[in-house]
């Protein structure tokens, strides 16, 4: 499966050397769009995900946008910010891409944008990240995120726990970077101001795979767990806790019980159905543009999941976002790219899962979905969409006093023991 | 390649032979001794007080060459070039060199050079300038620069300390497990280190009204500290310190005899790799402009390593070599092969280096010069001690060459 | 150090160890004996890889830094071979099987010829892992994967004093201890055991005496590669397998071996115990900087007994 997408990758890359090769300078007819994801390292199955989601944007309009052709150079990183600049500058100064999506990571994404700030002949579009300070501390006038961050991703879970599912009192248990934290801030802020309790915050050190002695101090008395990990240590977690006897209930952040989880190769754990989530898509949003998102996306990509996964989508949105707006000024990009980022600031998104605007900072403003894990009637797991927030903007839904007075999120913000 | 020939190439198991940085048997290296002298007898072993100006007399052509082709670089490179590749291959020669320096002369391998090289980063970032306003202190950038330089030597004393007793195998596994400790560290903790999101925005100052962060200045800073480092290593490796390194790499139970403490000298080298690493860790960290735990990160620290062997071990200007090697490959791989591939490349590179060619690149550049002649000719090149033999001896030759040459062509 | 002043040092250690574990059960007596047994359970796991590394070390010294590769390529084939036969039982096997061929075509085809240079096999160990760790997100992509196990090795068990705890990690200990002892019993008891031991300690005379140190090498580097692929399907089978395990099993076996003391199972049993207890203690009173404990332990030991606990000088 994956040497099918590395021939792949592979014959892309060489067409596209070939015709960098043999166009030689700017070709007045080829746009070319730089694509940087992590296909190396831990991240790497999302990455690739993440590049497919890339690719069926552009496939989508038939490779061409308002006449012109559209060249895809790809890059890669391991989800380090220093080769993640390393790469974008390599696509920038020596590919000479006009416009670059990407990367994937939050602390990637920081570092990107500080690059983006010495660059300003070019147009840089986010690609999966979600860290909150990418747009929030200094943001970058040509650096645009068309997807929401991971706090705005948990807004209205919190309210979900509280007040349907009943869950008083919780404790949680993340990984100890910038991303949970700003999940469980998106999660917190309401929870806490609803009167909920976190009794417990265990913090755990990433890519630590044993969870027996965090497991053990977990406190008894709590209605659920929080647990906000990605990938591997989500699936080591949940069958550990399992191992231990655990039965609590659990929410999951955005990462935890998402495709790359559910999809691990293994024995499916029965005990996940029913834990709800909260993020910027669901396997199942029942529209029929998310569906066609969906067949779409399976009939271009045989070796893909059998579901976006959020890096696709999240790709996907951005992409589309370059291309439309591309449209809007019929390709052009002269005058230091100023018609075309003005196309930007006004677009108005259409995507599968609804419309997306950008707010001041260039920031997505979009839409949350509360999921909850359900069995397919193949014996697949998916998430199935139980509320829709459709509009969700940085400050997390809360006036600009109430965000500012609270601040980033961090270990000890915000706190309702 | 016979094991004979690894120790050789290697200097590792002594073996009575006395190698002095790649030089072959007779024990001495270069003098500085007018070539017009006949040769006779041993060899001074230092160049003496007015010695210092008989170094023009190893300047070759193809000395020069070099030195006009990395100045005038940037003039006909592209800024990405000059700045990407050009300054990247600096910085991290540098830091291989102290690694190059460490397991070359002082047969000690250590995988903490990174780890050096990154303190230096981390304490330019938090004592100085970043965008964690927060933790960084904001002292001026020469304050910062120079601590920076004396916290990495003083980290490399600390592991030298706790390596010195160990030897070969074993001192690449306690400084590659010290190195993990400090990873470990740097992401866990949020205070000094700001742990997972490190640091951004480390970038050099204005000063004398030029931003060193532009592709050009920050070149030739580099420039010039990797020359620096280059000439220094040079030096060292022929000083009296350096000599007696290099015997306690050959055999520490004689040097002992001799009255010289093995233990010392071995710290002392350390001390010494640590402040070459750590201008290259100052640098580095400005060409980043950003330093996190992934940049003190088993890959990195590995990297490192990959980059000196390649090189080869055996003369300062390997790990340059090596440097340009991986640079180019780490960027250019994407458009030959798979990018995803470059691991596997990478890592074949270096075991078919570590196979066939333990020098790495200058061990294969060194044989090449060696068939050339040995087709033209075998020509016999005499010295002053007259014991030379025709070429096909024992690499190293490239070296020779050039003292024998005022002597005459033959 | 005189022996009364060891004596008096272990002592100390002791008491203050012993002071620290009573106020441990005080506060929260159950945390305190799950973490223990959480410390036992990943030690048996830390001496399941780190023995085969110090076998490979005593007898070729030779340090496999691909030794983790091992292992996670032991996994996934396991997991494979798992997957087509449809028995946990038969992946563990495959796993130990493949790692052992894999070991057996290194040590004929690569290390043979570089016999004495210990130096440059270790290098040769690092080309490769890079090489073995590309090559398996090739082929199994960064998917996390998970095994299998039967009903009844998994699932819950209730103990005293600790209350529910996990049967796998039990099963993990238990296949440690038969491990350890039958190694022990194959090194004391059978010739090939003997001629291993003999060539620790002097490989010249071993080969003077007759023997054919090749094939005694080849068996060595065998059963070592073995064991970590064996490691690397049950280890996987408690946590998963992943890009990245290789290292982190390889720094593991590395500090393990540090301490307890190179070429010496009894010092791998030792040195796991130690960093397996150590680190989960860490994890369970001080998270955040948990981890670092491990490599202070190692730091400590080297500072004061460069050789390990149970090494020998070389």
């Amino acid at each position: 499966m994956t040497k099918r997408t590395a021939k792949l990758f592979g014959v892309l890359t060489g067409a596209a050397v070939a015709t960098v090769l043999t166009a030689g300078a700017q070709a007045q007819e080829t746009i070319k769009i730089g694509v940087l994801a992590t296909l190396e390292g831990p991240f790497a199955a999302g990455g690739q995900d993440g590049m497919r989601g890339a690719e069926l944007a552009l496939k989508q309009r038939g490779g061409m946008v308002a006449g012109k052709k559209i060249e895809l150079v790809k890059a890669s990183s391991d989800a380090k910010p220093d080769v993640a600049v390393n790469s974008t500058r390599k696509l920038v100064e020596q590919d000479k891409v006009q416009i670059m999506v990407g990367p994937l990571s939050g602390s990637e994404g920081i570092a990107v944008k500080d690059y983006s700030k010495s660059q300003p002949g070019v147009t840089f579009i986010n690609g999966g990240s979600g860290a909150q300070a990418t747009t929030l501390v200094n943001p970058s006038p040509n650096f645009f995120r068309f997807n929401t961050d991971g706090g705005q991703w948990m807004v209205g879970l919190g309210d979900y726990a509280y007040n349907t599912k009943n869950y008083k009192k919780m404790a949680l248990i993340a990984e100890d970077y910038a991303f949970p934290y700003s999940q469980v801030q998106g999660f917190m802020a309401a929870y806490c101001k609803l009167g909920g309790k976190i009794t417990h915050k265990a913090w755990v050190p990433l890519g630590g795979k044993d969870y027996s002695s965090v497991i053990a101090k977990l406190p008894q008395d709590v209605d659920a767990l929080l647990v906000v990990l990605g990938g591997a240590d989500a699936v080591n977690f949940l069958s550990q806790y399992e191992q231990a006897g655990g039965d609590k209930p659990m929410v999951g952040g955005s990462i935890t019980v998402d495709q790359t989880v559910l999809n691990f190769k293994g024995k499916r754990r029965d005990s996940l159905v029913g834990t709800p989530a909260a993020g910027p898509m669901a396997d199942s949003i029942d529209t029929p543009e998310w569906k066609k998102f969906v067949a779409d996306y399976k009939a271009n990509f045989k070796d893909g999941f059998p579901s976006p996964s959020l890096f696709a989508t999240v790709y996907y949105f951005n992409m589309k976002a370059a291309l439309d707006a591309l449209e809007a000024v019929k390709g052009d990009l002269s005058g230091n790219q100023e018609k075309y980022r003005e196309a930007l600031k006004a677009l108005k998104l259409q995507t599968p899962v609804g419309e997306i605007t950008l707010d001041e900072n260039r920031q997505a403003v979009g839409p949350t979905f509360i999921t909850e894990v359900a069995k397919g009637a193949d014996g697949t797991f998916y998430n199935k969409v139980v509320k829709t927030i459709p509009k969700v903007d940085q400050k997390l839904n809360m006036s600009k006093e109430e965000f500012d007075k609270m601040g980033l999120g961090s270990r000890d913000v915000p706190n309702c023991p | 390649m016979s094991a004979a020939q690894w120790r050789k190439a290697m200097n590792f198991s002594g073996g009575g032979r006395n190698w002095s940085g790649g030089r072959p048997a007779p024990v001495t290296p270069e003098t500085a001794r007018p070539p017009a002298r006949p040769a006779a007898g041993s060899d001074s072993v230092v160049p003496t007080g007015a010695g210092i100006w008989r170094l023009w007399h190893h300047v070759r052509w193809r000395h020069l060459v070099v030195l006009v082709a990395v100045l005038v670089y940037p003039w006909v490179a592209t800024p990405f070039f000059t700045f990407q590749i050009g300054g990247q291959v600096l910085a991290l020669g540098l830091i291989a060199l102290s690694l190059t320096f460490l397991a070359g002369y002082g047969g000690m391998l250590s995988l903490a050079q990174m780890t050096v090289a990154g303190i230096a980063g981390y304490i330019v970032a938090i004592l100085g300038v970043s965008g964690t306003p927060a933790i960084s202190l904001g002292w001026p950038w020469w304050l910062v620069v120079i601590l920076a330089v004396m916290g990495a030597t003083l980290a490399a004393t600390f592991i030298g300390w706790l390596s010195v007793r160990t030897e070969g195998i074993y001192t690449i596994m306690i400084t590659l497990a010290i190195g993990m400790a400090f990873f470990y560290l740097a992401q866990q903790n949020y205070e000094i280190f700001n742990g997972f999101q490190g640091f951004q925005k480390v970038v050099p100052p204005v000063v004398l009204g030029i931003d060193w962060r532009q592709p050009m200045p920050f070149y030739y800073l580099a420039l010039f500290w990797a020359l620096a480092g280059y000439f220094f290593v040079k030096y060292l490796i022929r000083s009296p310190f350096g000599i007696a390194l290099q015997g306690v790499r050959d055999n520490a139970r004689r040097m002992r005899a001799l009255g010289f403490s093995p233990v010392a000298h071995r710290v002392a080298a350390y001390a010494v790799a640590g402040a070459l690493a750590g201008i290259g860790g100052v640098l580095l960290v400005w060409y980043n402009g950003l330093i996190t735990p992934g940049s003190v990160g088993t890959s990195w620290l590995i990297n490192i390593l990959i980059i000196a062997v390649i090189g080869g071990l055996r003369h300062p200007v390997g790990p340059f070599i090596g440097a340009i090697v991986f640079v180019l490959l780490q960027n250019f791989a994407i458009d030959l092969i798979d990018r995803e591939r470059f691991n596997l490349v990478i890592g074949l590179g270096f075991l078919v280096i570590v196979l066939f060619s333990p020098d790495g690149l200058l061990g294969w550049w060194d044989k090449a010069k060696e068939w050339v002649m040995r087709r033209a000719g075998g020509r016999r090149i005499a010295t002053r001690s007259g014991e030379w033999r025709s070429s096909g001896g024992p690499t190293g030759v490239s070296t020779r060459a050039p003292m024998a040459r005022p002597l005459g062509r033959q | 150090m005189t022996l009364l002043r060891r004596w008096f040092w272990a002592w100390l250690g002791g008491l203050v160890l012993a002071a620290l574990a009573v106020w441990g059960i005080v506060d929260n007596q159950r945390l305190f004996f799950v973490t223990t047994l959480n410390g036992l359970t990943l030690a048996a796991l830390y001496f399941l890889v780190a023995s085969g590394f110090t076998l490979v070390f005593g007898l070729l010294r030779n340090v496999n830094l691909a030794h983790g590769s091992l292992y996670l390529l032991g996994a996934y084939v396991g997991w494979v071979a798992g997957e087509y036969l449809g028995s946990w039982f038969l992946a563990v096997a495959a796993g130990f099987l493949f790692a052992a061929l894999m070991g057996l075509v290194l040590q004929v085809g690569v290390f043979r010829f570089m016999q004495g240079e210990d130096l440059r096999q270790t290098m040769a160990t690092i080309g490769l892992s890079i090489m073995a760790a590309d090559v398996a997100l090739w082929i199994w992509g960064g998917e996390i994967y998970q095994f299998d196990p039967p009903r009844w090795i998994s699932g819950t068990t209730t103990l005293p004093l600790v209350g529910k705890f996990s049967t796998y990690r039990l099963v993990l200990l238990a296949t440690a201890v038969v491990i350890g002892v039958g190694l022990w019993a194959f090194l004391a008891y059978t010739r090939v055991g003997m001629m291993i031991r003999a060539g620790v300690d002097d490989r010249a005379m071993l080969s003077a005496s007759g023997v054919n140190v090749q094939m005694v090498f080849a068996i060595t580097f065998a059963i070592g590669a073995g064991l970590a692929g064996f490691a690397g399907v049950v280890g996987g089978t408690a946590l998963s397998i992943a890009p990245g395990e290789d290292t982190r099993y390889l720094l593991a076996s590395l500090v393990v071996v540090i301490v307890g003391g190179m070429g010496s199972v009894t010092g791998a049993a030792l040195g796991a115990v130690l960093i397996g207890v150590a680190e989960q203690f860490g994890l369970a009173y001080a998270p955040t900087y948990g981890i670092v404990f491990t490599f202070v332990i190692m730091a400590l030991v080297l500072a004061f007994r460069p050789q390990g606990i149970l090494g020998r000088r070389t």
